[in-house]
């Protein structure tokens, strides 16, 4: 199982567009995602999930990633929050 | 789980029959506290100067007869044990009866940081509705990804992975005229030691489904206010997965399975996923099917009874005809 936290450095949030790409990049990945923030654990394949986790700037955002290639998805999820979804 | 806040209580929005009609006489600076558990005090004794097991980590609530104290301790200019009460942190003093407190006490409460809150309700029924509320927001939860739908009145909780078809088939069940509680995320509490209750992981984005092609709708706008449900008990749990033609899945039905969930055994199915087969029907009828359970009546083992009853009268024919007749069973069946 591969770890890594992250914030959200984009000023809005996580709203539609950036789930949108991270379900994209989540999505060419065989291991199982998730995003943990509190006690939420959600799974980072479902749009729907990411947007309900109403991730705020600068909150924080565990990724966890299990399977084969675990180490590669979370470094492309990382890079997507790093790279603030290409917004701004 | 995240702390819950005095301010969380007055925010609390609970339906008509539960408001709890709460207002902030004072204290502000102290509606950040916490309240870690579900109880109530009454402060009696504590205010007689009885401080031993005092309840202070609970919500304290003054009804008639403290307030009536309170005002003796007024009119004997006796303040010790008030000061002692707010020496210790306690979440909020709440009035009930809409009464109010003294000036000295909240003149206590307000050095302290302690915030006094009032409410109409008389002092039981704040009690049972707070206490209920609190149940609900400490009780174990757990946010599961997959979607929750109410077909024929179960609660059935679709899971599987990603793409399998969890919100396709939630769409033809709502087109059916069945009920959307959730979608994706899942929140599940555990309430009254054995009762789950499902509902949407975020109540302010209401009922939207993400359907691949389309994107994210809107259901309630879509199918209408008699198409969703806000909570539903969690009755079965169905996990949809694509066919393996290795796996042997279930072909009679006469065992229960279940699966844990926040230490509550659910009803498990496991529905294969293939073109042809039509989902929502066969989830209609696993609903059906679940109902005629709680009514004890269980389709594969009656069944069975049926059967086994069957081979016994074949058996005791075949043994009678043998008995009676040289002639062996299967020449007399034959002959027929």
């Amino acid at each position: 199982m591969t770890e890594k936290l992250v914030t959200v450095k984009n000023r809005a949030g996580i709203h539609a567009r950036p789930a949108a790409l991270i379900v994209q990049t989540a999505g060419k990945f065989k291991s199982k995602i998730f995003f943990k923030s509190d006690d939420d654990e959600i799974n980072a394949k479902s749009i729907m999930g990411i947007i309900t986790l109403g991730a705020s700037y600068n909150s924080s955002i565990q990724i966890t990633a299990e399977g084969e290639d675990e180490e590669d998805a979370v470094e492309a999820l990382a890079q997507l929050f790093e790279k603030r979804f290409e917004e701004e | 789980m995240k702390s819950f806040t005095v301010l969380d209580l007055l925010n609390l929005d609970m339906q008509e029959q539960n408001e709890l009609d709460l207002r902030c006489l004072g204290g502000r600076p102290g509606l950040a506290r916490s309240i870690t558990v579900p109880d109530l005090n009454r402060p009696g004794l504590a205010l007689s100067g009885f401080f031993d097991n005092f309840g202070f980590e609970r919500i304290q609530v003054f009804g008639r007869g403290e307030t009536a104290y309170l005002n003796k301790l007024a009119g004997q200019q006796e303040f010790e044990n008030i000061e002692r009460f707010f020496s210790v942190e306690v979440p909020c003093v709440v009035f009930t009866h809409g009464l109010q407190p003294t000036k000295e006490f909240f003149a206590e409460a307000e050095r302290t940081q302690c915030p006094v809150l009032q409410t109409g309700l008389a002092s039981s029924e704040f009690a049972a509705r707070v206490i209920r509320a609190l149940t609900n927001i400490f009780a174990p939860t757990r946010t599961l990804h997959g979607v929750l739908v109410e077909v024929f009145g179960i609660g059935i909780l679709l899971l599987g992975d990603s793409g399998v078809g969890k919100s396709e088939t939630a769409l033809e069940l709502v087109e059916r005229g069945h009920r959307l509680v959730a979608d994706d995320a899942v929140e599940i509490r555990c309430v009254a030691g054995d009762i789950l209750i499902g509902s949407g992981a975020n109540k302010v984005l209401g009922h939207h489904m993400e359907i691949r092609g389309l994107g994210i709708i809107n259901v309630t706008h879509l199918f209408g206010v008699g198409a969703i449900r806000d909570q539903k008990k969690v009755q079965l749990v169905i996990e949809l997965e694509l066919w393996e033609p290795d796996k042997t899945y279930d072909r009679i039905g006469a065992d229960e399975r279940y699966q844990e969930i926040l230490g509550v055994q659910v009803p498990h199915l496991e529905i294969p996923v293939k073109a042809g087969r039509n989902i929502p029907i066969i989830i209609e009828t696993a609903a059906m099917n679940e109902r005629l359970k709680q009514m004890g009546y269980y389709s594969a083992r009656e069944f069975n009874q049926s059967v086994l009853k069957w081979l016994e009268t074949e058996n005791a024919r075949a043994r009678y005809f043998q008995d009676r007749d040289p002639m062996s069973y299967d020449d007399l069946t034959s002959t027929q």
